[in-house]
């Protein structure tokens, strides 16, 4: 060991310091961590800086100005948002992803009850089920949409011929404007099962045995336990689950894009291509394609509000339903 | 005795759990099967089921249509690169926030969260523009470069450095050692589980991460699998077979990290939640 380098002055007593020995000492001891503090968090932190931050900084301040045709921009006020509320593309595409966002929160049910089974006590095989149920979660998007296409694709997929054989006849589930974000939800409820399934079991097992236990000896059966018990212990879970769900659905993109064509050329030929859009894809086909940044700007902007505001409202309603233990 | 009969009377629970991993994993399996049929098989109505004759030529057709080769050293050295710096800043940072006391350090910990909170696409524009300022669009670079820093890692590591028990630190401080010295030595090692789940979560990401590439690297020697896929289809190609076997070959070594490193991937998911 080597020797401490805080030796007392000699004539004290090793093991007492003044108090004013002390803090001075502390104070020694902070100043000379400062500049250790800036230096490590100067990477992490000029990167975040010059890479997010001053980005979001520039895009509201693009949202109010026109991208010129020989690059440049000219400030050009409220005209942007303006345009917008007029859009009908625009209303359409935040249509589309409210529903998309309603049917995925379908999910959570779903999610819930795998989780809870997976929680039954003395069930074996719980590994095998968490991984086959979680293998969407890491899939590809681009794999994805590869598969779902075919298996939705109207002469040769597998779903028509299933449905045929029940005496149902198919349609070309993502060509069909009245289909198509049926067809999306199901894949975006597919791929985010197993995650919330994961985030809701570790909910369900941080929940205390004994409360089972006291409550069948006062005679309550499984159904009165899951009502009194499991819900509202789950709730902050479920909240958050919830909350989760809903910011990332309403920025959904690449699953939506890569189903309907994959491609921008492609997907605008799809006949279904309106009823899919979510606003997400305006933007990208805005700011990249048409080369509106400023529209582009102003899309995100209004995005980033809307997602702002539901998340402020479900922090508001939760009072209603969560259950703080 | 009480084992066997509460294991008796699981099965309805197996039985749902079953059927709905069947459900879960048919597309995958579909997948599979789909990649090895020729493509006449392919469109075959009624559709068969297990392919008539295994097929192989799809795997090698994959590298016809598109630069896929290429391609997936691309994914491979920008998901790696990306992790590793995330690793090394995210845990720099993390530890300054959550061991070093300073001025300032809590305003600057709340510009951390405030990026953590913003949308991604909000950034989407002015990075675009800086990385065609710099002349680094169709490269590495542009693949790799924003993706380095992360609020969200920083975060997350925080969180686990603040859990450590402090004595271990304050010891080797009092030795004489420096910040760094405490950093590197004694709580990075300490944080081991934490940088595992930051590391496979931050792999994962940038290995399926899409719109980004899509809109900085437009040259499909440049592109990742995620953008090269994307591009394929419907683009030239309307093969499925040829399609699932370049989908299965994309995916395979996510799959294989998940399956080999599962506990510390669910945990990762567990612990955050975030990040979309």
């Amino acid at each position: 060991m080597r020797e401490r380098t805080a030796v007392p002055a000699q004539g004290t007593r090793p093991d007492i310091l003044t108090q004013r020995e002390m803090r001075r000492r502390e104070r020694r001891f902070l100043h000379r961590d400062k500049w250790w503090g800036y230096a490590l968090i100067a990477p992490a932190g000029l990167g975040l800086a010059v890479f997010y931050l001053w980005p979001v900084v520039q895009t509201v301040y693009y949202s109010f100005t026109e991208w010129g045709a020989f690059g440049g921009t000219t400030w050009i006020g409220l005209s942007n948002y303006r345009t917008l509320v007029d859009d009908p593309e625009f209303w359409h595409s935040l249509m589309n992803t409210g529903i998309y966002t309603g049917l995925v929160l379908l999910g959570i049910p779903l999610s819930m009850a795998l989780a809870v089974l997976l929680n039954l006590k003395g069930l074996r095989g719980t590994g095998i089920y968490r991984t086959l149920y979680f293998l969407p979660v890491v899939t590809m998007p681009a794999a994805v949409a590869v598969v779902w296409r075919w298996l939705y694709n109207g002469d040769a997929g597998i779903l028509n011929h299933a449905l045929s054989a029940i005496g149902i006849n198919g349609v070309y589930w993502v060509s069909d404007p009245d289909t198509i974000r049926i067809a999306v939800a199901v894949v975006g409820v597919w791929m985010t099962v197993g995650y919330n399934m994961i985030l809701l079991l570790a909910g369900l097992q941080s929940i205390p045995g004994d409360y089972y236990e006291a409550a069948s000896l006062d005679g309550a059966g499984r159904l009165r336990q899951f009502f009194s018990i499991t819900l509202p212990l789950l709730s902050p879970t479920l909240f958050f689950t919830t909350v989760l769900s809903v910011i990332q659905s309403l920025q959904v993109f690449d699953l939506v894009y890569l189903i309907i064509g994959a491609n921008t050329n492609v997907s605008l030929q799809n006949p279904a291509y309106g009823e899919g859009q979510t606003v997400v894809m305006l933007f990208f086909q805005k700011a990249f394609f048409d080369n509106q940044r400023g529209y582009g700007a102003a899309i995100v902007c209004v995005l980033f509000v809307l997602i702002m505001a539901l998340t402020a409202v479900q922090f508001r309603l939760q009072k209603r339903w969560v259950h703080y233990a | 005795m009480r084992d066997t009969s509460r294991e008796g009377r699981l099965w309805p629970a197996h039985i749902l759990l079953s059927l709905g991993a069947v459900i879960t994993v048919f597309p995958l399996v579909w997948e599979v099967l789909t990649s090895f049929k020729s493509f006449g098989e392919s469109v075959q109505v009624p559709p068969t089921i297990l392919p008539s004759h295994w097929d192989w030529s799809n795997y090698s057709k994959v590298f016809d249509g598109i630069p896929f080769g290429q391609q997936f050293v691309n994914t491979v050295v920008m998901s790696l690169l990306r992790t590793a710096a995330q690793l090394l800043l995210c845990s720099m940072a993390a530890y300054a926030f959550a061991r070093i006391r300073f001025p300032g350090r809590g305003a600057i910990f709340l510009g951390f969260l405030a990026v953590l909170m913003v949308p991604g696409q909000l950034f989407l524009l002015p990075q675009y523009q800086i990385m065609q300022n710099l002349g680094w669009l169709d490269s590495m670079q542009a693949l790799v470069v924003p993706g380095m820093f992360s609020a969200f890692g920083t975060f997350l590591l925080r969180q686990f450095f603040m859990g450590l028990p402090e004595e271990l630190e304050e010891a080797a401080r009092l030795d004489g050692a420096n910040p760094f010295t405490v950093f590197w030595r004694i709580a990075l090692p300490l944080a081991r589980p934490g940088l595992l789940a930051l590391g496979i979560l931050t792999f994962l990401w940038s290995w399926n991460d899409l719109m980004w590439p899509l809109i900085v690297n437009t040259d499909p020697a440049k592109m990742p699998l995620s953008a090269g896929l994307a591009s394929l289809q419907g683009a030239h190609l309307t093969e499925y077979p040829v399609l699932m076997a370049g989908s299965l070959l994309a995916t395979l070594p996510v799959i294989v990290v998940f399956v080999a490193m599962q506990r510390q991937f669910i945990q990762g998911i567990a612990f955050s939640g975030m990040k979309g």
